[in-house]
């Protein structure tokens, strides 16, 4: 077993795919994540149509400017130039002073600033939306130092192309999720496929090393590398996501480690069935990746699918260790609150590595 | 020490093995030689306990290879046809590794594989992807051999490497045949054959015959004659029309000619010359393996 181990561990090294699978492409994809959610903005394209340009519209434009979040793209003249301005898709929002700005603040008190935002990529657009309402606070505050009750300039949000803004917290643990379920399973479903196609296999068959061991010894290297993939991925979850981390660490890090069994579990049911490295690869990204993108909650929401999808998710094993990310890292919940979670991954760990060893072929049909 | 009794083995509709009987005894170097997909790597399969045989039944040193596999695996030693070695390990860690796998130590047995592994010693650091075939073979026997195996199976061990290693090969062969291990050898390599103690020629998933190489040669039944001129491809065509050809083929720079009766060689010339062919010559010549293979082929498939 320790000799299997060794051995592997060697191939894995010297393999320079797997370690890209295994660390780069886990770095890469929450990098190219935490890079889309990041939530400093800077030179942001705007647009504006000052329907009143008096002094007061001109110091709010000059104060949005002025900031480092926003660059003027477009000045817009008239109402009609806004369809032609958003289509080309450079400008994140649009602000629409409406008339008499300058009269309506004085006499009434009350003035209306819209916001038209790119809501496609929705994290973006919240952070806009908050950063220019606190200019607008600001600018209230400057042109009246005596701090009203009612708010004076209103802001009027509107969001284009994704009305429903989903929190950024939905897409962590499903991108973890998602990593750890893809790594693990394709990289010991591919390294067993390997050794059937290059006919080592044969070799191991015939000696006397039991189904067990083989299986143990193929697993544990990627258990050690998976693990320390997934603490990778957490570090840069809470450096580049800002992800919260309410729970308890050692909880969230042994469940994580359960996961990656019950993957690499996964990965060995898949080279009992596949027999070279391309089915077992294909295999994984159909029967891993796309399931676990779609049912798991990750980007549709489960409460809207039809009710056999619904029932289909209940099948996924991502899906519940979404459950229990979230309820760790954001809720910070303790074992009390996913205990049943916990129990369903542990049976399909124990279900995927039963059926492995007796799929094991001992022979070689 | 291996009994082999009416083998069958099918994949879907093509039968591989059709009924294989023989027994191999305790300390011989036993060939299984013939055409690709004459059933060699199938039968081997079945006696190393890979594949399960359709109908008969086959012990290698008592043990059943059905029944009791387990058992067998910790005693035999397997190279199989395909350089099944991990490429990316180097010549050192492969040995390591199949040793562990036997629960023994590169060490322990050094004696044993010391002559084979002595010569790609220099290369230890080397992986194995990285090794000329002759190295790579001379690897994956020293892989064989690492946890002393009774009975060692090699399929196809010298297809695709160069003739030097194959001579250097069958050496070590003989080397350890000397040391008391049964060594179960698969080739397409008819010349090969000669230096088995005993031989089965196969074809088709049957045994042609099973003797000792001279005996099969003996037993050959014609007369053979080596004949050469101008051009070889029209000389076959004409021989074979010859009333008195049993066959005719290429073989090396001779067409080899085998008739049922005794010839006078010079009118044999005579008449091809006649035919238009340039600088004839014509040999007598005793038969080898692959003419007796031949002929035993040609015998079958006529009954067929």
């Amino acid at each position: 077993m320790r000799i299997f181990i060794i051995k592997e561990f060697l191939q894995i090294f010297r393999d320079k795919r797997s370690l890209i699978i295994l660390f780069g492409i886990p770095i890469v994809q929450v990098l190219l994540f935490g890079f889309a959610l990041k939530n400093e903005i800077q030179d942001i394209p705007i647009a504006i149509l000052d329907k009143s340009k008096d002094v007061y519209s001109q110091q709010l434009i000059n104060k949005i400017i002025s900031s480092d979040y926003f660059v003027l793209e477009e000045d817009l003249q008239e109402e009609k130039a806004i369809e032609e301005a958003f289509r080309k898709g450079k400008i994140k929002q649009l602000i629409i002073i409406e008339n008499d700005f300058s009269e309506k603040l004085e006499k009434k008190n009350r003035a209306v600033v819209q916001l038209i935002l790119d809501a496609s990529n929705p994290n973006t657009a919240s952070m806009i939306n908050s950063y220019t309402s606190a200019i607008l606070r600001d600018f209230e505050h400057e042109i009246n130092p005596i701090p009203t009750r009612v708010p004076m300039v209103i802001p009027e949000t509107q969001m284009r192309y994704n009305p429903e803004l989903r929190s950024v917290f939905m897409f962590v643990p499903g991108v973890i999720t998602i990593i750890l379920m893809l790594v693990s399973a394709m990289m010991t479903s591919i390294s067993i496929a390997r050794e059937k196609e290059l006919g080592t296999m044969e070799v191991l068959l015939v000696s006397p090393v039991k189904p067990i061991q083989i299986i143990v010894g193929k697993v544990l290297p990627y258990v050690l590398l998976s693990f320390s993939s997934a603490v990778i991925i957490l570090i840069m979850a809470y450096t580049a996501f800002q992800m919260p981390m309410v729970g308890n660490l050692v909880l969230l890090l042994a469940e994580s480690l359960l996961f990656i069994v019950m993957a690499l579990a996964l990965g060995i049911f898949i080279s009992t069935v596949a027999n070279s490295q391309q089915t077992a690869m294909l295999l994984s990204m159909f029967a891993l990746l796309l399931p676990s993108i779609l049912l798991t909650g990750f980007i549709f929401p489960i409460k809207n699918m039809p009710e056999i999808l619904q029932y289909v998710s209940q099948l996924m094993p991502p899906k519940w260790f979404v459950i229990i990310i979230k309820n760790i890292m954001i809720k910070g919940n303790g074992i009390e609150s996913i205990w049943k979670e916990t129990l369903i991954i542990l049976g399909f760990t124990v279900f995927f590595i039963g059926l492995s060893v007796k799929k094991f072929k001992t022979r070689l049909e | 020490m291996i009994q082999i009794q009416n083998v069958h083995k099918s994949f879907g509709n093509i039968q591989a093995l059709k009924g294989i009987s023989l027994e191999i005894a305790e300390g011989e170097l036993f060939g299984f030689i013939g055409p690709d997909g004459a059933g060699k790597t199938t039968l081997f399969r079945v006696l190393v306990s890979l594949l399960v045989p359709d109908e008969g039944k086959a012990t290698v040193m008592d043990l059943d290879v059905v029944n009791d596999y387990k058992k067998l695996r910790t005693q035999l030693g397997y190279m199989p046809g395909r350089f099944s070695l991990y490429q990316d390990l180097t010549v050192e860690e492969n040995l390591n590794f199949f040793a562990g796998i036997f629960k023994t130590t590169l060490k322990e047995n050094y004696e044993l594989i010391k002559p084979i592994y002595q010569q790609i010693e220099p290369f230890k650091k080397r992986r194995a992807g990285a090794l000329s075939g002759g190295m790579k073979q001379k690897l994956a026997l020293s892989c064989a051999l690492i946890h002393k195996p009774k009975v060692l199976f090699l399929d196809e061990p010298t297809t695709g490497v160069d003739a030097v290693s194959r001579k250097e090969f069958w050496e070590m062969l003989q080397s350890l045949k000397k040391q008391g291990i049964t060594i179960v050898v698969s080739t397409p390599y008819m010349e090969e054959a000669a230096l088995c103690d005993r031989i089965a020629l196969i074809q088709k998933g049957e045994l042609l015959d099973i003797d000792k190489p001279q005996n099969i040669i003996n037993r050959y039944s014609h007369f053979l004659y080596g004949i050469k001129a101008e051009r070889m491809y029209d000389l076959v065509k004409i021989l074979r029309e010859n009333t008195h050809c049993n066959s005719a083929y290429l073989f090396g720079e001779y067409v080899h000619f085998s008739s049922n009766t005794e010839l006078d060689m010079d009118k044999l010339k005579a008449e091809l010359i006649s035919t238009g062919m340039e600088n004839v010559e014509v040999i007598s010549l005793q038969a080898n393996i692959e003419d007796s293979f031949m002929d035993l082929m040609a015998k079958t498939n006529n009954q067929a």
